[in-house]
C-alpha cells in the first residue's frame, strides 16, 4: 500500500512570527520516505477537510512543518499541544528533484520560504537561497538555512531587513550562473521568476498551492492550468501531478 | 457476524457501502490505501462521451461541517474509462457503477449504449451535477425533464439502471416517482446543495464557478428527509447518501429507507471511513440481534 493515514508525536512547537508556527512531527518511518518539496495532509479536529501543507524539513524521525494561520483550520492547528497525536496523510505529491553537482538558486516567498529549506540542504554547497519576505518582522528560518547553503540573500518588500526590494533583484545578478532554480511563492513572483529563466535558459521547476480536498488525485479539486505538448491548457492537479511543476509547463 | 450484504435491481454487493461518484475517481488512489473489495461498490467519477477538462480553480471551498465543489465533471472520456479503468476495476472484487454524464439526452443515450456492451454492473444517471453549464441538473429538476430522460436511456441501457436525484427541487418525492414510472431500476439521493461562498477580503466568490456543489456532514440531515420521503413514494431500491460519516450516520440512512448508502466527502478526512462503517454496522446489528442489515431499512418508528 503507498498511502496510509498515520498518527505522529508532536515533539516541538514554536511560534515563530505573529501567524507562523514551526511543529516537528516524530513518525520514522514516513520521515524516511519524505523527499523534500513533498507535502502532508493534516488532520484538523472537526474539520471536513484535511490541510495540506508542504515538509519543511526531516531530521532523522522527525517531519518539520512550518505553517501560516490563515483560517479555521490553520487556528485550530496552532492550537495543538506537544505530546499531541496529530494524524497525518504523507508523503504526497512530487517534490523537488534536486541535482547537488547543479548551482541552484531556490527561491522561498513568504510562507513559500519553508519548502526551500529541506530541498536546498540537498544542493549544500551548490545552493543559493534568496528569501523574500512583506517586512523584517516576517522573516523566518534564516539561521536554518545558514546552517546549510552556502549563501542566503534576504529581500523585504520595505527594507526593514535585507535587499530593500522583490526576490527578483537578487536573482538578476545570480541568475547568469545558474543551472537550475527551484521557487515557492506567491504566483505573481513565482510567474516572474518563470519569465526571467525562460529568459535566460534556466530550467525552473515551481511549488503550487491550490484548495484541496483528497490530497491523492481522486478528487480532481486542485486543479492547475498546464499546457500541452499542442499548446492546448488542460488541468492536472496540485497534490498529485505536483505540487512541484515545471515552469514551462504552467500555463500562468 | 450479521450478514452486510444487499441485493439493488438483482446485483449483489458484498455490504451497502459504496463510494459515491467525483470523491473516489475510477478507484486507483483508494485502492493505495486499501482493497477497493471493502466497498460494496464503486460509483466511478461522472463520464462523459468525449473527455471534459473541468471547471477552472478554485473547485473547492470548505464550509461549516461540510465544503462545496465545482469540478465541472473534468474526466477522460467514457472511451478511456472502457479501455484503461474497467478491467482493472473488474477485479478489485466490488461491484462497478458507472456514472453517466451529458450535455443532451443523445449524449445520455448513447453513453447508456456504448457501456452495456461492458462488464460495469449497473449505471447511474448523473442528472444532478450543479456545476455544469449545460445538461446535467437541467434535466433533473421536473418531473417532465426526469421523466423523459429515463424513459429515453431506458431504451439503450441494458443494465440495471439508477436516476441519481438532485436535492436541488420542490418534492423529491414526485421526481422519484416520475423515475421509477419510466423504468428506473433504483434512485440515488441526494447529489449536492447548491451553494456558495464569498472571501470577504477580496469580495470575489471563493469558488471560480461561483456556485458549488455542498456536501458533507451539514447537508445529512436534509438527506435522511429526503430519503425517508423518497422510500415512502416508490417501491424500487433507494440508495440514500449525503455526509454519511459515521455507522451511526449509516444506519440512520438505513433506517430512513435506503437500501444502501453511498459515502463520499468522509474520505477526504477519514480515508478509512468505509471499513469504520462496516465494522460499526456489524457491531450494531450484533448488538440489537438482527441476521442481516436489510432488516434497519426503512425500520423508523414513526
Amino acid at each position: 500500500m503507498k498511502y496510509d493515514a498515520q498518527d505522529c508525536i508532536l515533539v516541538s512547537k514554536k511560534q515563530l512570527t505573529s501567524t507562523v508556527y514551526d511543529f516537528r512531527l516524530k513518525n520514522q518511518h514516513l520521515a524516511e520516505i519524505t523527499k523534500p518539496g513533498q507535502f502532508v495532509q493534516v488532520l484538523v479536529p472537526g474539520k471536513t477537510l484535511r490541510r495540506p501543507i508542504s515538509v519543511c524539513d526531516v531530521e532523522d524521525d522527525i517531519i518539520r512543518i512550518v505553517f501560516e494561520v490563515r483560517g479555521d483550520g490553520t487556528r485550530i492547528m496552532s492550537e495543538m499541544n506537544v505530546n499531541d497525536k496529530v494524524n497525518i496523510i504523507a508523503p504526497l505529491g512530487r517534490g523537488f528533484d534536486i541535482d547537488k553537482e547543479k548551482k541552484t538558486i531556490f527561491i522561498g516567498g513568504g510562507i513559500g520560504v519553508p519548502p526551500m529549506l529541506y530541498s536546498a540542504r540537498q544542493a549544500g554547497k551548490n545552493a543559493v537561497v534568496i528569501n523574500g519576505f512583506r517586512n523584517k518582522d516576517a522573516v523566518i528560518l534564516s539561521e536554518d538555512f545558514e546552517k546549510y547553503v552556502s549563501r542566503l540573500i534576504i529581500t523585504t518588500d520595505d527594507g526593514s531587513c535585507g535587499i530593500h526590494g522583490f526576490v527578483t533583484q537578487p536573482l538578476e545578478d545570480e541568475i547568469h550562473t545558474a543551472e537550475m532554480i527551484c521557487a515557492c511563492g506567491p504566483l505573481p513572483m513565482l510567474k516572474n521568476i518563470a519569465k526571467m529563466a525562460k529568459e535566460h535558459g534556466v530550467p525552473c521547476y515551481v511549488s503550487l498551492e491550490q484548495r484541496m480536498a483528497c490530497g491523492i488525485g481522486a478528487c480532481l479539486g486542485c486543479a492547475v492550468a498546464v499546457k500541452r505538448s499542442d499548446n492546448e491548457t488542460f488541468f492536472q492537479h496540485v497534490c498529485k501531478d505536483g505540487p512541484v511543476f515545471n515552469a514551462e509547463e504552467v500555463d500562468w | 457476524m450479521a450478514n452486510l450484504g444487499v441485493d439493488i435491481a438483482g446485483v449483489h454487493f458484498n455490504n451497502p457501502i459504496i463510494a459515491a461518484s467525483g470523491t473516489i475517481g475510477f478507484g486507483h488512489e483508494y485502492s493505495e490505501f486499501y482493497p477497493l473489495s471493502v466497498l460494496g461498490g464503486i460509483s466511478c467519477k461522472g463520464t462523459t462521451l468525449k473527455e471534459r477538462p473541468g471547471n477552472p480553480p478554485p473547485r473547492i471551498a470548505e464550509t461549516p461541517m461540510g465544503m462545496l465543489n465545482a469540478v465541472g465533471l473534468q474526466n477522460p472520456g467514457v472511451e478511456h474509462f472502457i479501455k484503461n479503468d474497467l478491467e482493472w476495476l473488474k477485479q478489485q472484487n466490488t461491484v462497478i457503477i458507472a456514472n453517466v454524464a451529458g450535455s443532451t439526452q443523445e449524449d445520455y443515450c448513447k453513453m447508456a449504449e456504448i457501456l452495456s456492451d461492458t462488464d460495469i454492473d449497473m449505471i447511474e444517471l448523473n442528472i444532478s451535477c450543479p456545476n455544469v453549464k449545460e445538461g446535467g441538473v437541467q434535466f433533473g429538476t421536473s418531473c417532465e425533464s426526469v421523466g423523459t430522460i429515463t424513459k429515453a436511456v431506458r431504451k439503450y441501457c441494458q443494465k440495471p439502471l439508477i436516476i441519481k436525484l438532485s436535492p436541488n427541487v420542490a418534492d423529491i418525492a414526485e421526481i422519484a416517482k416520475a423515475a421509477e414510472s419510466e423504468g428506473a431500476d433504483a434512485v440515488s439521493l441526494i447529489n449536492t446543495l447548491t451553494g456558495m461562498r464569498i472571501d470577504i477580503h477580496t469580495r470575489k466568490p471563493i469558488i471560480k464557478n461561483i456556485t458549488g456543489g455542498m456536501s458533507g456532514p451539514a447537508v445529512f440531515p436534509v438527506a435522511v428527509r429526503m430519503v425517508y420521503q423518497v422510500k415512502n413514494a416508490v417501491s424500487i431500491p433507494v440508495i440514500g447518501m449525503g455526509g454519511i460519516s459515521t455507522w451511526e450516520d449509516a444506519v440512520e440512512m438505513m433506517m430512513a429507507g435506503a437500501d444502501a448508502i453511498q459515502i463520499g466527502t468522509v474520505l477526504f478526512h477519514d480515508p478509512y471511513a468505509p471499513i469504520k462503517i462496516a465494522d460499526g454496522l456489524n457491531q450494531y446489528l450484533d448488538n440489537h440481534h438482527m441476521t442481516s442489515v436489510t432488516e434497519l431499512t426503512k425500520s423508523v418508528i414513526v
